[in-house]
């Protein structure tokens, strides 16, 4: 890991007010998906981004308009990163009419193509590929588009994440390969489980990639390595393997306490939590208290606000369950 | 109109297709600077260049994770899984992502792709390389399936998949590549969710699909010198199905014989027979007799293979002992 009082980075103050208003929005929202599941309102599974929002929240503020992002089952964080609203996102969540989907994908589908994000997927490893698709179709076009593809530190082990960072990087496709290193693939270590000590930046030589670890707790490190990946895909010299240490708060999953974690390793990562750590970070920089206090206090409330517009929304027309198998809006498959 | 081999055929389709449409472009393994293990894929890279026809490693996972992007993304792509037995490495890519992420997304993302592949027995390579897995794509509500008999549906089917705006699975059957055909100059461009029948007699309806058409249409000619008159269709389209087409020509028969080189359990003819006996029960004469390959996987040895397969021999005697 980097030190963890990097070097301040030349980052414009409204950046870094923007990568703390996401953060906190990310953190708000997070609890309250948390509250409403305890609540039964939010069924099925989740999956919180509780402890990691300065990865995501970096990249949603590096990337452009038009680039595209590819998120995991946990991809909350990833998806509200690139402006979604969190009312559909908290609607999807609850299975409403209103949802981001209509209520089709849930938690673990999230997909806002109007904002780039291109989908959250739910089986490991998968969308590494799919990302590479968007890439070959940005560089085919010459658009100059990039796509971020976020996963874990469990990813690094199934062999899609070897067949596509290979093929990104044989292709010199405009990708970005964001592993999040949260210590565990769901209940096990990952160093249990790996024969190297990081699972996805020990890798990169194989693919002839630089690896990178970085501080994915600390958002002004992950946003400059954030602007650099993407700049770097953009520009044409091909994909990046990032690899951000970082620490969920809870377990792997809704299912999960995360019992199976030292109390030691838990605190010290508390001590090391990004938002707080941010705001200390703000506060020194001289922003003065009362505006963060006021952005707080704008974002609690918009959670709240959402929470209310998500709740109202009716559940699904049972026609919905028969449409948009087929581009033309069915699921006939005879005459 | 000229004759055409059905591996000639695949090469034309894809380059009918690609100097009509810029968003179409072509990957696999094997398949630009070698022009495919078939030999189906020959010229592209000459006429298209490497930017538009790819050769990948040997990754299928990567290889249709990559059409699935670059479909969602504005492109319309060709993938070509080499054996249809390969599809088992990457059906995640099929049937968690492509089949399903326009439903979970509520319609937000189209997969307009195609991916073809060497599909089915009969060249004694074994278990792993002579599979008929249409049934498996058959089974994915989101996939449609197509499996052409002869060079003409070739283009025209495959020109059809590629204009198609959701993904199709299009069933090259390995055995017919060097099978030849009439072909009519110029574009050609079918229709998926079409039967075909390619001839008509009064006594049966034979419904067969790939390698098994040609093997449907001998057994006909032998039945009809034995004074059987049979209707054979060829299927073409497994989704969408041409039901009509199929109930029609049973109705009009009293009989349905499948000829399917799946295994058994849960073929394509399953799917007919249950069909054809809710909705034209009373019109069936006898019972609905499904040939098929056993429920084994397929040996190597010419001699165990031959008679695995369902063979035109087969065909006879399972309509002449029902029809007699």
């Amino acid at each position: 890991m980097t030190s963890t009082v990097p070097d301040l980075p030349d980052i414009a103050s409204e950046t870094r007010m923007e990568l703390y208003r996401l953060q906190l929005e990310m953190r708000h929202f997070e609890k309250r998906a948390y509250d409403l599941f305890m609540q039964s309102l939010v069924k099925g599974t989740s999956h919180l981004s509780l402890g990691q929002e300065a990865i995501a929240a970096a990249f949603g503020v590096a990337m452009m308009p038009g680039d595209w992002t590819f998120a995991t089952y946990r991809g909350h964080a990833h998806t509200l990163a690139r402006g979604v609203p969190m009312t559909a996102v908290l609607a999807e969540l609850m299975g409403r009419a209103n949802g981001l989907m209509g209520g089709k994908g849930g938690s673990m589908h999230l997909t806002s193509v109007e904002h780039g994000v291109m989908g959250s997927y739910a089986i490991i490893g998968a969308h590494l590929t799919i990302a590479n698709g968007a890439a070959w179709s940005a560089q085919y076009r010459r658009s100059g588009q990039v796509a971020v593809c976020f996963f874990g530190d469990g990813t690094t082990n199934i062999g899609a994440f070897h067949e596509a960072v290979n093929f990104a990087a044989v292709w010199k496709l405009p990708v970005v390969f964001v592993c999040e290193n949260n210590l565990y693939m769901e209940y096990t270590p990952i160093a249990a489980v790996t024969a190297v000590d990081r699972p996805a930046a020990d890798r990169a030589a194989a693919y002839g990639l630089e690896p990178v670890v970085v501080d994915g707790n600390d958002a002004d490190v992950m946003y400059q390595t954030a602007v650099r990946a993407v700049e770097r895909a953009r520009s044409g010299a091909g994909p990046s393997l990032i690899e951000a240490l970082t620490y969920r708060h809870g377990g792997h999953s809704r299912a999960d306490p995360g019992k199976y974690r030292p109390a030691e390793e838990i605190a010290a990562w508390l001590e090391r939590d990004p938002v707080p750590l941010y705001r200390s970070r703000l506060l020194s920089l001289g922003v003065p208290r009362a505006e963060l206090e006021r952005l707080e206090q704008a974002v609690a409330e918009a959670v709240d606000l959402a929470t209310e517009e998500a709740k109202a929304g009716p559940p699904p027309a049972p026609e919905l369950l028969m449409s948009d198998v087929w581009a033309d809006g069915g699921s006939s498959w005879r005459n | 109109m000229a004759q055409l081999t059905y591996r000639a055929a695949v090469a034309r389709a894809i380059a009918q297709e690609m100097r009509r449409d810029d968003s179409v472009v072509f990957l696999g393994e094997d398949v630009a600077a070698a022009g495919g293990v078939f030999k189906a894929t020959p010229g592209l890279l000459d006429e298209f260049g490497a930017e538009r026809v790819r050769d990948t490693p040997i990754s299928e996972q990567a290889i249709l994770g990559a059409a699935m992007g670059a479909a969602m993304t504005g492109l319309r792509p060709i993938a070509e899984i080499m054996f249809a037995d390969f599809f088992a490495v990457a059906w995640d890519i099929v049937v968690n992502e492509i089949a399903k992420s326009r439903y979970m997304t509520n319609g937000q993302v189209s997969f307009p792709l195609v991916i073809r592949s060497g599909n089915g027995g009969g060249l004694r390579f074994g278990a792993q390389h002579s599979q008929s897995v249409e049934n498996w794509a058959m089974a994915v509500p989101g996939l449609k399936v197509i499996a052409p008999s002869n060079p003409r549906d070739v283009i025209g089917l495959l020109a059809a998949a590629v204009r198609d705006p959701d993904p199709v699975l299009f069933f090259e059957h390995k055995a017919l590549y060097a099978a030849k055909g009439e072909v009519p100059d110029g574009e050609i461009v079918d229709e998926l969710g079409t039967a075909r029948v390619l001839r008509r007699g009064r006594d049966c309806t034979i419904a067969a699909l790939g390698a098994m058409v040609p093997r449907a249409l001998a057994a006909a000619g032998q039945l009809s010198s034995q004074g059987i008159e049979a209707t054979v269709v060829d299927v073409r389209s497994l989704v969408p199905l041409d039901t009509a087409t199929i109930l029609e020509t049973v109705a009009a028969t009293g009989r349905l014989f499948t000829v399917e080189e799946n295994p058994r359990l849960c073929g394509w003819g399953a799917e007919l027979a249950s069909i054809v006996s809710e909705e034209c029960f009373h019109d069936l004469d006898g019972p609905i007799v499904r040939i098929t390959t056993p429920h084994v996987p397929l040996p190597a040895a010419d001699v165990l293979e031959d008679i695995a397969l369902p063979s035109v021999a087969r065909v006879v005697e399972s309509v002449r002992t029902a029809v007699g």
